[in-house]
């Protein structure tokens, strides 16, 4: 349970093929009978079940090594084949092989020298532990020759019948005959060949002695009714054994040599299926139901099998998952545990003199009430569970050395993840915050890192049980440590939605509050008091109040209209923000200031200050521009995109005259008028035309509805401080919806010449190809409602596309780079200790902790140099 | 990648020179180890901003203290970090294959296609483009960079005619040549009667009259016959199609579809420096493995860019420099970097599982266990970041 240091270490793992003498050695029993169980429910002595094969039932002893149930793993047992057949993973090889070596005396077809050439360059790689791929490749294009150099014998043309068959010219090779072949084949000629034969040799790829896994490996289940339910894999040995007495029943009474040939066949179809249950060219085995067997090469491939899901991933324990809610009240570190949840994970804490009473606290708590205990380990590694019954008498024995599994509670360090984990943001450390009702509750600032939202969305826990993890992870994996993004350099974690137009509210130009007001927002904050004055407070302020003594920055907002020429400190946007030791001259603060992915301000004070104190910043202005967004009141509704009766009228005109003008351009290219754009045909030319006019016509309309809206208008402070929607989300609503689109242009198709029975052939004007000339506020008309659909359908599948697309990229790139490593001398190795890189990125810098990638705005800095030295 | 700007500015004094000389001796008096990239900044910065001696070594200082903060840390798993930054934006992207980028009368596949193309490695890219740039002598000159134009782009019979006759009577095809086109486009009439001639054995040439008789006269070989006249070739680069003249930024460029550095490269007037495509492999074959490896650069983040997605340099660059390691241009994935692996258990959990452990069986591969996976898979402590560094406790006497 703990890790008590490393004992041993495996150092490699070589690998290599079974001799026949391996596999007997290896072997417990023979298998003889192709059944399992008698009547009575015992295991068959030489059946599939022999006892010598290992034991599954605890309680029972193994009869081979005399361990207990689950302690043993088992025993290899075998199965001698009445006649040799072919591993179907080495047909090709084997027929690859056979084709570059003489039908007559074994040897290589390539000369000494060439042989003598190939030898030194494979011993070479070999020391190198360089691929051996390429060279055997070209060694089995060269080895393809008619005659034998060694004894002169021609050679006839040998070909791979799939999936196992060998045929020459017409003749098809028994396994027998194949294994003769292989048997020729002088070792140093094996090797050049691809078959190293310090570890195997060629004749082994033929089978004559099947290795049969121990029940542990193909445990039997147990249904409700009592029937007992073999492995896939017992299935397929009954199989293989079933076949295999009947051709040595068969030999042995000399039958006819055609069907000794038959059963032969049918053992090969068995073994191969025992191995590889979709090679190519053999139907697979099926289970009663019609179901494809899962056999040996089945258990190991794919996302599902052993590799993937067993090897390099893990169930664990001491893990949770539930649903997640927003909480603005805890901090970015922490994370809301429901008690039900904090009760049944526990930590595991060694008992020292220091702690005892404390953990002796716990014990009386029991595990029913809430900072209790669950279990207790002894010195002698027995685990006790703690009963309300048997606490006092746990209590009681509890002494330094043993180990209580303690509930979660406040301050632990926790991990916490949500899928899909696209990069080290997806799981962060957090603080335990012990919390009523049954959902994770986090912070709305780690929303943009793990990409969540509260529709429902599932995250995970797990509780560190060394210490040693706990120590790396709260000074790696917090989430404080992460709040600038490898990336890109800059802020992944920051404020969102109503946090920006909160604090836009709190700091816009004419924003002013009374003081009791003020010390009510302050408190709420958990921010220091100042003494009272009496006078109201603008809330630049109060924001300013946040920022630390000496802070200067100058940045653009984002509600910066990019004016030909900015008026800077005059602006009349108040866009400008000007922050001069710590305190906010102009500007307001919005998505620019502290929102996920562009906070400057956020960004500055962790690069300057370190992340404690850009913790402290976040949550104290997060918590801030909450108060303040309660003290004003924020609301918006479909109010907010109303306009008077003569802006519709405008934009209706402005609809109309496009749809005129596109009808202009159809009549033009109708009477061949029109002139065709370089290197674009003439339909194309219209097409471009027409998306061009309509696009800006809705562009147009837009621009009319928005000289309606001011900045009291709440959706639009949405969209325009970067808290949520934009301004064409707002256009959409009030003026015109505009063009929809499937496969990157105008709708074109669906009935013959039209694309809705509703229009004549051939027409293809605004409405016809799409063109939504309604506002969503106004109702989209049934012919607009549809192709509307059609282009948000096209969005639908793109995503689903999308996603398993980038996930597989994703996995290969990581797959790819994993093993890179930074050297103490700032190079970039590989495992094999191939230098990638000289010197990391070309500078050494890490991306995040670099400025936006660079080490330092050099600018910045001089700016900051110049300020300092003129005081 | 862009050219550099600042050997362009060395030409316009010594007064720079001398600058960077000094930075490069306060650099040394501070003992501070910049890579190149940094002298050529901070020289810029203290031109820009009239530095004086004092100020540019309090700068120097700064940075250098700035530097030693943002340096990786050893062991850091920057694999790993640059391949979950190149990946996860792929979510966010457009799948939407063609895109008008720059010019817009061509396509040009961007987006997650365009990435994974690029990861890939792709032999065949589905919108192989080129920009040439003219030496500085025939930038702004545009009856120049049209004839270019025209001998780089695919010109073919349908560009050059005025009348196209198909006569069933005498069964053959009647064409009549556009001299004013052929003038228009700056091709050559002699060569293109040659290619004519060359193309066709039975045509008859009557000043810019051609007749042309089919092998065999039925009407199907007729058909045949005037498709094939229309498609002729008679002038381009072999492998690119459409080309496109623009005027960006006082000069005159041309953009093509489809590529052929190699043979572009070699004609007259073009700046060898500038002039690019966005096909890898070629850039490969054409300029060497350097220049491939700042091609993925420069794509992937072009790619990224376009989508409004910002990805630092340092990932691209790992991932480019990964793909590009051993002197060739090899693919993420099984064909490749994961198909090469040392390691015989790494490949296995990739992907073809079956595969790679039968043929480690008789090569008798041995596995080291030096990577993440295969330790991972044995359950032993990875050796990166914590876990490639030990921890000796100093033994009290």
């Amino acid at each position: 349970m703990f890790l008590r240091g490393i004992l041993k270490k495996i150092s490699q793992i070589n690998f290599g093929l079974m001799s026949p003498e391996d596999i007997r050695k290896m072997s417990v029993t023979k298998i003889m009978t192709p059944d399992t169980y008698d009547e009575d429910g015992y295991p068959i002595e030489n059946g599939l079940m022999d006892p010598r094969l290992g034991v599954i039932d605890p309680g029972l002893k193994c009869r081979s090594c005399g361990s207990k149930g689950g302690e043993c793993q088992g025993h290899f047992g075998s199965i001698n084949l009445a006649r040799p057949v072919i591993h179907v993973g080495f047909a090709d090889t084997i027929h690859k092989i056979l084709r570059s070596t003489c039908k007559s005396c074994g040897r290589v077809l390539l000369t000494e020298t060439e042989i003598f050439e190939y030898k030194t360059k494979i011993e070479h790689l070999i020391k190198n532990e360089e691929s051996l791929t390429s060279i055997i490749k070209e060694i089995y294009a060269e080895a393809r020759r008619d005659k034998c150099p060694h004894c002169e014998e021609e050679q006839e043309d040998i070909k791979i019948d799939k999936p196992v068959s060998i045929v020459e010219g017409n003749y098809k090779l028994t396994p027998s005959e194949v294994r003769e072949r292989l048997e020729m084949i002088p070792p140093e000629d094996a090797l050049i060949l691809g078959v190293n034969p310090e570890v195997a040799k060629p004749e082994w790829m033929v089978l004559t002695v099947l290795p049969v896994p121990p029940v542990t490996v193909r445990p039997s289940i147990t249904l409700e009714t009592g029937e007992r339910s073999e492995d896939d894999l017992t299935h397929k040995l009954v199989d293989i054994l079933r076949i295999n007495q009947r051709l040595k029943e068969n030999m042995e009474a000399g039958a006819p040599q055609l069907i000794v040939e038959d059963l032969w066949e049918l053992l090969q179809y068995h073994v191969t299926t025992y191995f590889d249950n979709e090679a190519s060219g053999v139907p697979p085995a099926r289970h009663r139901s019609g179901r494809p067997l899962k056999t040996l090469a089945q258990r190991l491939k794919g996302k599902e099998g052993r590799f993937r899901s067993n090897l390099s991933g893990k169930r664990v324990n001491f893990s949770a998952r539930t649903v997640i809610s927003p909480d603005p009240n805890i901090s970015i570190n922490e994370v809301g545990v429901p008690e039900l949840i904090a009760k049944e994970v526990t930590v595991p804490v060694y008992v020292t003199e220091w702690n005892i009473e404390e953990l002796k606290e716990y014990i009386k708590n029991g595990p029913d009430i809430h900072p209790g205990a669950n279990y207790v380990i002894r010195p002698d590694d027995r685990k006790i569970r703690i009963y309300e019954e048997t606490k006092e008498v746990v209590m009681e024995k509890l002494e330094p050395g043993y180990v209580v599994e303690r509930h979660l509670k406040n301050g632990d360090i926790v991990l916490f993840n949500r899928q899909p984990s696209l990069h080290r943001m997806s799981m962060m450390a957090h603080e335990v915050r012990v919390l009523p009702y049954k959902t994770f509750r986090l912070n709305l600032c780690v929303c943009p890192p793990y990409n969540a939202d509260f529709d429902g969305d599932e995250m995970n826990m797990h509780v560190f049980q060394t210490e040693e993890s706990r120590a790396e992870a709260k000074s790696l994996m917090r989430v404080q440590e992460h709040i600038l993004s490898p990336r890109f350099g800059g802020p992944i974690i920051g404020g969102i939605h109503d946090h920006i137009s909160g604090a836009y509210l709190l700091t816009k130009e004419d924003s002013v509050f009374k003081e009791d007001e003020v010390f009510q927002m302050l408190l709420r904050s958990k921010l220091p008091l100042p003494k009272k004055t009496g006078n109201p407070w603008t809330g630049k302020q109060i924001f300013s109040l946040l920022l630390p003594d000496d802070l200067n920055l100058v940045y653009k907002a984002e509600i910066c209209r990019k004016c030909d020429e900015c008026l800077r400190n005059e602006c009349e946007n108040d866009a400008y923000v000007v922050i001069e030791d710590g305190i906010l001259k102009s500007g307001a603060i919005d998505d620019k200031a502290y929102g996920a992915f562009s906070g400057k301000i956020l960004d500055h004070i962790v690069k300057e200050y370190g992340t404690d104190r850009a913790r402290e910043f976040l949550d104290a202005s997060t918590k801030l521009a909450i108060s303040g967004i309660m003290i004003k009141g924020f609301t918006t509704s479909t109010n907010d995109e109303e306009i008077p009766r003569e802006a519709k009228e405008r934009i209706e005109e402005l609809l109309d005259k496009a749809e005129n003008r596109v009808e202009q351009l159809i009549e033009a290219y109708k009477n061949e008028e029109l002139e065709p754009l370089p290197g674009r045909s003439l339909e194309d030319t219209l097409e471009m035309k027409i998306m061009q006019v309509l696009g800006e016509a809705r562009d147009k309309s837009g621009e009319i509805a928005e000289s309606y809206f001011g900045m009291d208008n709440h959706a639009v402070i949405m969209a325009l401080t970067g808290a949520r929607g934009s301004m064409l989300n707002l256009t959409q609503i009030t003026a015109c919806v505009g063009q929809q689109s499937v496969r990157g242009g105008r709708i074109k198709r669906g009935y013959s010449e039209r694309t809705l029975p509703h229009f004549k052939k051939g027409e293809l004007g605004a409405r016809e190809g799409g063109f939504v000339h309604s506002s969503y506020k106004e109702g989209l008309d049934p012919l607009e409602f549809f192709f509307h659909a059609m282009g948000g359908r096209e969005g639908l599948v793109d995503t689903a596309i999308r996603t398993a697309q980038s996930g597989y990229m994703q996995r290969r790139l990581v797959n790819a780079l994993q093993d890179l490593n930074v050297k103490p001398d700032g190079t970039v190795m590989d495992n094999r200790g191939v230098i990638i890189q000289t010197m990391y990125g070309e500078d050494k810098v890490d991306p995040a902790k670099s400025d936006y990638g660079k080490v330092v705005d050099i600018d910045k800095l001089i700016e900051g140099m110049r300020i300092k030295s003129n005081k | 990648m862009p050219i550099n700007l600042w050997h362009e500015n060395r030409v316009l004094g010594d007064f720079v020179q001398e600058l960077e000389k000094k930075v490069v001796k306060i650099i040394k008096k501070k003992k501070a180890n910049f890579p190149e990239s940094f002298i050529q900044d901070i020289t810029e910065a203290a031109k820009r901003h009239e530095l004086t001696d004092k100020e540019l070594t309090e700068l120097v200082g700064q940075i250098k203290k700035a530097y030693e903060r943002a340096k990786v840390e050893d062991g850091e798993a920057v694999g790993t970090v640059a391949a979950q930054s190149v990946g996860e934006p792929g979510t966010q992207m457009t799948m939407r294959t063609f895109h008008y980028a720059g010019v817009a009368e061509l396509n040009v596949t961007l987006g997650l296609p365009r990435l994974i193309e690029i990861v890939d490695a792709r032999k065949k890219i589905s919108t192989p483009t080129m920009a040439i740039f003219f030496e500085e002598e025939f930038r702004s000159d545009e009856e120049f960079v049209r004839k270019m134009a025209n001998k780089i782009g695919k010109s073919t019979m349908k560009d050059i005619i005025k009348d196209f006759n198909i006569n069933y009577a005498e069964m053959n095809v009647i064409v009549e040549l556009n001299l004013e086109k052929i003038e228009d486009k700056r091709l050559d009439y002699d060569d293109i009667i040659a290619r004519i001639e060359k193309a066709f054995k039975r045509v008859h040439i009557d000043n810019n009259i051609l007749s042309f008789e089919p092998t065999t006269s039925n009407i199907r070989e007729l058909r045949l016959l005037a498709d094939k006249i229309r498609d002729l070739q008679i002038s381009g680069v072999k492998n690119i199609g459409k080309v496109v003249i623009r005027k960006e930024e006082e000069e005159w460029v041309i953009h093509t579809e489809g590529s052929n550095l190699g043979t572009v490269l070699k004609m007259e007037g073009i700046d060898k420096v500038r002039t690019t495509t966005n096909d890898i492999h070629e850039i490969e074959k054409v300029l060497g493995i350097e220049a491939a490896r700042n091609a993925i650069i420069h794509e992937a983040q072009r790619t990224m860019e376009e989508q409004g997605l910002t990805v630092d340099v340092r990932h691209i660059m790992l991932v480019a420099d990964m793909m590009t390691a051993d002197g060739k241009v090899k693919s993420i994935g099984r064909h490749g970097i994961s198909g090469e692996k040392a390691s015989v258990l790494a490949r296995a959990s990739f992907e073809e599982t079956g595969k790679h452990l039968l043929r480690a069986s008789i090569r008798g591969e041995i596995d080291h266990l030096t990577g993440i996976i295969e330790n991972i898979i044995i359950g032993q402590p990875i050796p990166l970041g914590t876990g490639s560094v030990g921890v000796v406790m100093k033994q009290k006497k």
